[in-house]
C-alpha cells in the first residue's frame, strides 16, 4: 500500500510584484523522509516553506498537506491539519510577552485537554531535550542568546509531537556541538516516530548526517530533487558550488 | 488516522497496543487516563511490546503512572525505552519562585517610586533638550530637517480633517444647547460671547490636544517603541547617532510647532459650526457675528489659545517620546507604555490646562 504523500506542491509559482521568485515547481515528500532544502540566500526557502504552512499564497499552483488543500479547506479541517505540523521560524518568533515555559507550553494548553502536571511534566522534557536547563524556562525570550531563542523555538515546535516538522536554518546561530546534538535529536525522534521533516538549511554536516532526501533551488526552480546520493551526482554549477569538493566525503 | 491506542488487562499483564502519540489520544483521553489508574494495582507485568509508536506525551502518562518509578516487569522494545528513559532522566520541575504577598502599603510606594522615576526620566528628557538645542544653535547644519518637516507632517497636516469634523460638530452642539437656555432669557446676542470666549480661549485647544494626543501621541510611543524592541535604536548609537538628536528631538519640536496651528483651525472651524447653529436656530445673521466677535472677545484670549497649543504640543510630545524609550523589548510592554503614554499625555494637558486657567484669570475677559 502506497502511504498518501505528507506534502505534495505542484505548478507553484510566486511572485513578488515584477519579481518571480518561483517558477512552476513540484515536489513531493513522503512519510518518513528528511528532506534539506538548499539554496542561495534570497532564493526563495523560506517563501517555499511559507507557502507549504498555508502563511503566504502562491500565485499558482497547488499545496497539499496529509492530502488537504489548505486553501480549500475549512476551518476545523485546516485546524487539524495545523495541529500535526511543528514549524520552526528562522527568527524564532517566540512570543515576546510569555516567558520560555509558558511559550512552550502555549500550544498544550490551547489543546485543553492535558492537566497541568503533564504540561509542566512535558516543558521540561521538552526543555532538556534541547539541551535547556529547568532555570531557563523562567527567562523572557529578550534574554536569551540568539542559540537560546532557536533551541526554544524548536523545543516548541517538537511540544506537540507533530508528525512533520518544519525548520528554517534550525542549526544557524549553533555550536558545533550543539548542532550535531540537535542531528542527535531529529533522528532519534524520526527514528521513534517516523516523523517526516523538511529542513532548510546551509550547513553541510547537518545536511548530510541526517538528510535522506535534498531539493536544490536555483534559478527560481528545483534544479535536483530527490535522494542524497542522486542529487550530489547532478552536474550543475550551484550543486557544485554548494557542496564543494566535499562532494565525496558527504556521502 | 482512526487508529486509536488501546490496552488490556489479562491476569495480572497490561497489554498496550496501537499508536501512543498525543494526537491519536485525544480524542478518548479520560477513559483512556482512567482505564490505566484501573490497572495499576493489579498489574504486576506491562508489555509494551506491541506498541506502534510511542511519543514523549504518552510516555509522561506512563511515567506518571508508574508513580514516577519503572514498573518491575517490563517489556518494550529498546527504541520505545529510549523515550521512556528520557522522560525518567529530565530533570523534576523546579519550585516555582513564591508568589509574592499583596502588601497595600508596598504597592503605593512602589506605584510613587515609579511616578517618581518617570518625572525624573522627563526633567531628564527636557534637559537633553535644551543640551540639543543649544547644540543645534551652534552647529544649524545638525539639525534633522527632513524628520522635523515628517513629523510636522503626520501629527499636524494629517490631523486637519478630523480635528475639524470633531470642532464643527463640537461647535454645533454647544452653539444650540446655549441658544436654548439664552432664548429663555431674551439674551440672544450674547451666544457671540458664549461661543467666542469658550471654544477660542478654552475647548479649542483641550480638544485638540485630546486628539492629538490620541492620534499623534500614541503613534510617537508605539514607533520608538518598535525601534526598541527590533534593536534600531542601538543601531542609530552604534553608528553615532543620538537618539535624541534624531529621534526625539523632531518629533517635540515638530508638535510643539504644529499644534498652535491645529488649535487656530480647529477653533474657527468650531466658530464657524456654532456661528450655523446659531443662524438656523437665533435668527443671528453672520454678519452680525463677525462684527461682534472682536467686541466680544479680547484678542489676548486667542493668544492664551495658541499658547495653551504649544504648552500642550510640547507636553504630548514629551510624554509620548519619554514612554516609547521605557519600551521593553516585548509586546506585553508596547502596549502597556502606549496606553500609559496617552493617559498620562491627556491628564498632564488637562492639568496644565487648570494651571493655566489659575493665572490668566486676570486676562483677556472682556469688560461689559
Ligand atoms: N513579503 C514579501 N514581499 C516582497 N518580497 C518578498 C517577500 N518575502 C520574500 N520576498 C522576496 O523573496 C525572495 C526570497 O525570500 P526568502 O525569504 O524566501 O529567501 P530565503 O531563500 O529564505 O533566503 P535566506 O537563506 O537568506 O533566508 C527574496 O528576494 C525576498 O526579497
Ligand atoms: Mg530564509
Amino acid at each position: 500500500m502506497s502511504q498518501p504523500p505528507v506534502i505534495e506542491l505542484r505548478g507553484i509559482s510566486t511572485r513578488f510584484g515584477s519579481q518571480i521568485v518561483h517558477r512552476d515547481l513540484d515536489l513531493r515528500v513522503d512519510p518518513g523522509q528528511i528532506l534539506g532544502l538548499v539554496g542561495g540566500s534570497g532564493s526563495g526557502k523560506t517563501t517555499l516553506l511559507r507557502e507549504m504552512l498555508g502563511l503566504v499564497q502562491p500565485s499558482a499552483g497547488s499545496v497539499r498537506l496529509f492530502d488537504v488543500d489548505l486553501a480549500l479547506a475549512d476551518g476545523p479541517s485546516q485546524r487539524m491539519v495545523r495541529r500535526r505540523l511543528g514549524m520552526l521560524f528562522q527568527q524564532g518568533a517566540l512570543f515576546s510577552a510569555l516567558s520560555v515555559y509558558d511559550n512552550i507550553a502555549f500550544p498544550l494548553r490551547e489543546l485543553r485537554c492535558l492537566d497541568e502536571d503533564w504540561i509542566r511534566r512535558l516543558v521540561y522534557l521538552k526543555l532538556d531535550m534541547v539541551e535547556l536547563s529547568p532555570e531557563h524556562a523562567r527567562l523572557m525570550p529578550a534574554e536569551l542568546s540568539g542559540g537560546m531563542v532557536k533551541r526554544v523555538a524548536l523545543a516548541r515546535a517538537l511540544a506537540l509531537e507533530p508528525e512533520l516538522l518544519l525548520l528554517d536554518e534550525p542549526t544557524a546561530g549553533l555550536d558545533p556541538d550543539r548542532s550535531q546534538n540537535f542531528v542527535d535529536l531529529v533522528g532519534a525522534l524520526q527514528q521513534a516516530l517516523g516523523l517526516t521533516v523538511v529542513m532548510v538549511t546551509h550547513d553541510l554536516r547537518t545536511l548530510s548526517s541526517l538528510a535522506s532526501h535534498i531539493a536544490v533551488l536555483a534559478d527560481q526552480h528545483l534544479v535536483a530533487c530527490g535522494p542524497k546520493a542522486d542529487v550530489m551526482a547532478v552536474d550543475h554549477p550551484f550543486i557544485s558550488g554548494f557542496f564543494g569538493n566535499d562532494r565525496r566525503k558527504l556521502l | 488516522m482512526n487508529a486509536v491506542p488501546r490496552l488490556h488487562l489479562e491476569s495480572g499483564r497490561v497489554v498496550l497496543t496501537g499508536p501512543w502519540r498525543l494526537a491519536n489520544m485525544l480524542p478518548e483521553l479520560p477513559e483512556l487516563q482512567q482505564q490505566l489508574q484501573n490497572c495499576v494495582p493489579a498489574a504486576a507485568t506491562w508489555d509494551l511490546a506491541a506498541l506502534d509508536c510511542l511519543d514523549s506525551a504518552a510516555a509522561v502518562l506512563l511515567w506518571r503512572t508508574w508513580g514516577n518509578a519503572w514498573p518491575a516487569d517490563l517489556h518494550v522494545s529498546p527504541l520505545h525505552r529510549q523515550v521512556i528513559e528520557r522522560v525518567a532522566a529530565s530533570p523534576m520541575a523546579v519550585a516555582a519562585p513564591a508568589r509574592q504577598r499583596f502588601h497595600p502599603v508596598e504597592a503605593l510606594g512602589h506605584l510613587l517610586l515609579q511616578a517618581l522615576s518617570h518625572a525624573q526620566g522627563m526633567v531628564v528628557m527636557f534637559g537633553q533638550l535644551l543640551l540639543d538645542l543649544l547644540h543645534l544653535l551652534r552647529h544649524p547644519g545638525d539639525l534633522p530637517w527632513r524628520e522635523f518637516s515628517a513629523n510636522i507632517y503626520k501629527a499636524g497636516a494629517q490631523a486637519l480633517p478630523v480635528t475639524a469634523l470633531v470642532g464643527f460638530l463640537i461647535g454645533v452642539t454647544i452653539s444650540y444647547l446655549s441658544a436654548l437656555q439664552l432664548r429663555s432669557f431674551g439674551a440672544d446676542i450674547f451666544i457671540v460671547n458664549i461661543l467666542g470666549i469658550s471654544i477660542i480661549r478654552e475647548l479649542g485647544p483641550v480638544l485638540v490636544a485630546v486628539l492629538v494626543a490620541g492620534r499623534s501621541g500614541s503613534a510617537m510611543t508605539a514607533q520608538i517603541g518598535v525601534m526598541r524592541v527590533t534593536e534600531e535604536i542601538d543601531a542609530l548609537s552604534t553608528m553615532g547617532v543620538s537618539r535624541s538628536l534624531r529621534v526625539v528631538l523632531p518629533k517635540i519640536l515638530g508638535l510643539t510647532v504644529a499644534m498652535p496651528l491645529i488649535v487656530l483651525w480647529t477653533s474657527a472651524i468650531a466658530l464657524l459650526g456654532g456661528m450655523v447653529a446659531a443662524m438656523l436656530q437665533l435668527d443671528l445673521s453672520l454678519l452680525y457675528f463677525f462684527d461682534n466677535l472682536p467686541r466680544a472677545v479680547p484678542v489676548a484670549n486667542l493668544y492664551i489659545g495658541l499658547a495653551k497649543g504649544l504648552v500642550f504640543g510640547f507636553a504630548i510630545a514629551l510624554v509620548a517620546c519619554h514612554f516609547g524609550l521605557r519600551v521593553k523589548p516585548d509586546t506585553e510592554s508596547l502596549s502597556a507604555n502606549t496606553t500609559r503614554a496617552v493617559v498620562t499625555a491627556i491628564t498632564s494637558v488637562i492639568l496644565a490646562d487648570a494651571l493655566f486657567a489659575i493665572f490668566t484669570r486676570h486676562v483677556g475677559v472682556p469688560s461689559l
